[in-house]
């Protein structure tokens, strides 16, 4: 051990203020943050871990499975009118959502179509899920951005919409009210007057987002030119709904699929925005929650009468063969891949849910931006846990 | 000599303790009649909610509730703390606030002292509360912690100065900066020759007044500028590791901090406790009211733009302050000199 005289003290504190004085810079080391799994902007138990430096993120990467519950697993012991219970599950704000993919497969394989009625009232579900899921959106960013009041009127509105769901279902989270063929039951007396109110709701809700949160100036500063994602990066990470349609990219299934829904029977439109930030996913949700009331109130104008339900056997086996279907959910596109081999519940089962594909972005829009903006670009993204885990 | 029980209320001592009791009852009445009109039933009647309603009438006593349920909590620290600082942090809070309260006149005599700096002892005092908020962070041993803790010093620093600058216009003006002295300023004015409600300098110094509320905004650290407890980021910032009463401390330091924001804005701009006409005794009396009235409309302001405005990022906050009203407060000095003496 080396001796330590007064005299090599004063040399080494010497020297350390002769480098103080020529700034030599201190070492500086990052810090591993972990964003998650209980952290109140996932929304649920996503992990996301960043290296920071600073504030400023140098790498990022979002770690999911904390709630996988293996649906396409459980899926394969169950019975066709079983699985919708459980699939309503995967994205719990578009619940009904949810359903209607599977059930046109299973009705692509077995060669059967519901009867006009049910495939109106279908989109109308279907609308309604997506407002339910969306305007939560509408709030919600408003609170991962500080604003704490918006999301209190999203939940008030939504309710409306919950209302009408569980009178006509009997579910306001989970209606499993699609059935192989047509639907569970007829709409109740009164219930689409009601429904015309509860659309001019909505309207009426979508302004005051726009008023209140949307032209909010603090509200574009902190999103406008965040989390900018160009249309080739979003195709290549496989984006889709809201999130590629804000990068400008003119994709919407309900409009360019041959959908035995109703929708190819009204009069609506596509938004898209062309700057692909975070203030234009906001911007294209909004706009699709208008129009999705819009679509509601012409379906509801126009709604055929007959029978709910075509004739299906009682006990349901679904014939041999594989079928892919899609829909443009409130997420982004959803599929169920269904593959059968006659017997009374499907024998494999492949979801694609929009949620898990569009994190996949995260580590590449992450990288360089600041701590309040992963939560922005977290927030505009949009996804529901359960749609990532399934 | 007024005497009480055979005590002497004249006594230093005596006066001293009553001081310091008033203030002490002072700093939580303060927080909770803040915190139970804005924080539960303003921003619940704003978001089309009734907020609480079963502890006591309209929910009235449901800060004591809560008060009551924190001091029952277990007092937990961190395994890899720092426990004195960590202790100490919601105190030297706490203290910045309790000090903030010495020098507001809420009458010709109730003021506790008569600083002939109060406005600076108020402007100064008010920046210890960074230090115990940088103690939190360092404590707590936790990264949200740390992010938060240096936010906020960050933004103090860049806070104190309009708030300073906003105020040096009403100095400039009423030529004291004794707040008692501020106050007689504004009684004894004139507006065009009419002196019967003084001159607020509220007209004078509007944009004084707008960068005070501003700059205060950023110093309670509520929305817009609420980055170093945004609970949304940081799930709280240095607030994070403290439950129990070492939270209610924080809570009572921000409420009461606001309170005392809120009174010394409705000194400066608002004639403080000043009622026109009435003199002596009966000052002393309504004093207190008038002076609690206009605090509740600036607290009002503070508390609006809180519930309704989204958070800014820390470097545009920054942006705000050194680019917009740092100029602006300047500006307002100069002005403010120039027709100071011109007139």
């Amino acid at each position: 051990m080396a001796v330590t005289t007064d005299w090599q003290k004063s040399a080494y504190i010497a020297a350390q203020a002769a480098d103080a004085r020529v700034n030599v810079e201190l070492e500086t080391e990052g810090m591993t943050l972990n964003l998650g799994p209980q952290h109140p902007a996932t929304h649920g138990t996503l992990r996301i871990v960043v290296r920071l430096d600073g504030e400023q993120v140098v790498w990022a990467e979002p770690i999911c499975g904390y709630m996988h519950r293996g649906y396409e697993k459980l899926c394969e012991v169950r019975t066709y009118p079983q699985v919708t219970t459980l699939i309503n599950r995967i994205d719990w704000l578009g619940h009904f959502a949810n359903e209607v993919p599977f059930i046109l497969a299973a009705e692509q394989l077995m060669g059967i179509e519901a009867p006009p009625r049910a495939q109106w009232i279908r989109t109308i579900f279907f609308e309604m899920a997506r407002i339910a899921n969306v305007s939560l959106f509408l709030g919600d960013m408003g609170i991962q951005l500080g604003a704490i009041t918006p999301v209190f009127y999203a939940f008030r509105d939504r309710e409306y919409v919950l209302n009408l769901m569980e009178a006509a279902t009997g579910g306001r989270f989970h209606p499993n009210f699609d059935r192989i063929g047509g639907l569970k039951e007829d709409l109740p007396r009164g219930w689409v007057d009601e429904c015309h109110g509860v659309m001019t709701r909505v309207i009426s809700f979508c302004q005051e987002m726009e008023d209140l949160l949307m032209g909010n100036e603090i509200f574009q500063t902190r999103t406008r030119g965040i989390g900018v994602i160009p249309a080739a990066v979003g195709l290549e990470y496989g984006l889709s709904g809201a999130n590629i349609r804000a990068s400008g990219v003119d994709w919407d299934l309900r409009r360019d699929q041959d959908s035995p829904l109703a929708w190819k029977h009204c009069d609506w439109k596509v938004w898209t925005h062309p700057d692909g930030d975070s203030y234009a996913r906001y911007w294209v949700r909004l706009q699709e929650t208008r129009e999705a009331a819009r679509i509601i109130v012409q379906l509801l104008d126009g709604l055929p009468s007959g029978p709910i339900q075509a004739k299906v056997p009682r006990i349901i086996k679904v014939p041999p063969g594989e079928a892919w279907c899609h829909t443009e959910n409130p997420l982004g596109e959803m599929g169920f891949y269904l593959v059968s081999k006659g017997g009374r519940g499907p024998f494999r089962v492949k979801i694609r849910s929009a949620s898990f594909n569009n994190i996949s972005i995260v580590p590449w829009l992450l990288r360089g931006v600041y701590v309040p903006d992963v939560i922005t670009i977290l927030a505009s993204l949009y996804f529901i846990l359960g749609d990532i885990d399934r | 000599m007024p005497l009480i029980l055979g005590v002497d209320l004249s006594a230093y001592w005596a006066t001293t303790l009553l001081k310091v009791l008033v203030v002490l009852g002072l700093i939580p009445a303060g927080a909770i009649i803040l915190g139970y009109v804005f924080l539960l039933k303003m921003m619940s009647h704003m978001q089309s909610r009734l907020g609480p309603m079963e502890a006591g009438p309209h929910g009235s006593l449901q800060l004591v509730a809560d008060g009551l349920k924190f001091i029952q909590k277990e007092d937990i620290f961190p395994e890899r703390s720092d426990r004195f600082v960590f202790a100490a942090a919601p105190i030297v809070v706490l203290l910045s606030t309790f000090l903030l309260y010495i020098v507001i006149p809420a009458g010709p005599r109730l003021i506790v002292e008569d600083l002939d700096t109060g406005i600076f002892f108020a402007l100064a005092v008010s920046s210890l509360s960074v230090l115990g908020i940088l103690m939190a962070g360092w404590a707590s041993a936790n990264k949200y912690s740390l992010i938060g803790a240096l936010r906020a010093a960050g933004q103090l620093i860049a806070y104190e100065l309009p708030l300073i600058l906003a105020v040096v216009g009403v100095v400039i003006q009423a030529g004291t900066m004794s707040l008692q002295g501020i106050v007689m300023a504004q009684a004894e004015g004139e507006i065009f020759g009419v002196g019967i409600i003084g001159n607020p300098f509220i007209f004078t110094q509007l944009i004084g007044f707008m960068l005070f509320l501003v700059a205060a905004q950023a110093e309670l650290t509520q929305a817009p500028f609420d980055m170093p407890v945004a609970e949304s980021e940081l799930v709280a910032g240095f607030m994070t590791e403290y439950t129990g009463f070492r939270f209610l401390f924080f809570f009572m330091g921000e409420f009461g901090t606001a309170f005392a924001f809120s009174a010394i804005g409705a000194t400066l701009f608002l004639g403080g406790w000043y009622v026109p006409g009435v003199e002596g005794t009966l000052a002393d009396v309504l004093g207190p009211l008038v002076l609690g009235a206009k605090i509740m409309a600036v607290a009002f302001f503070i508390f609006w733009f809180r519930f309704s405005y989204p958070r800014l990022r820390e470097d545009q906050l920054q942006a705000f302050a050194w680019k917009l009203l740092i100029p602006l407060a300047l500006v307002n000095i100069a002005v403010t000199g120039v027709l100071k003496v011109a007139f």
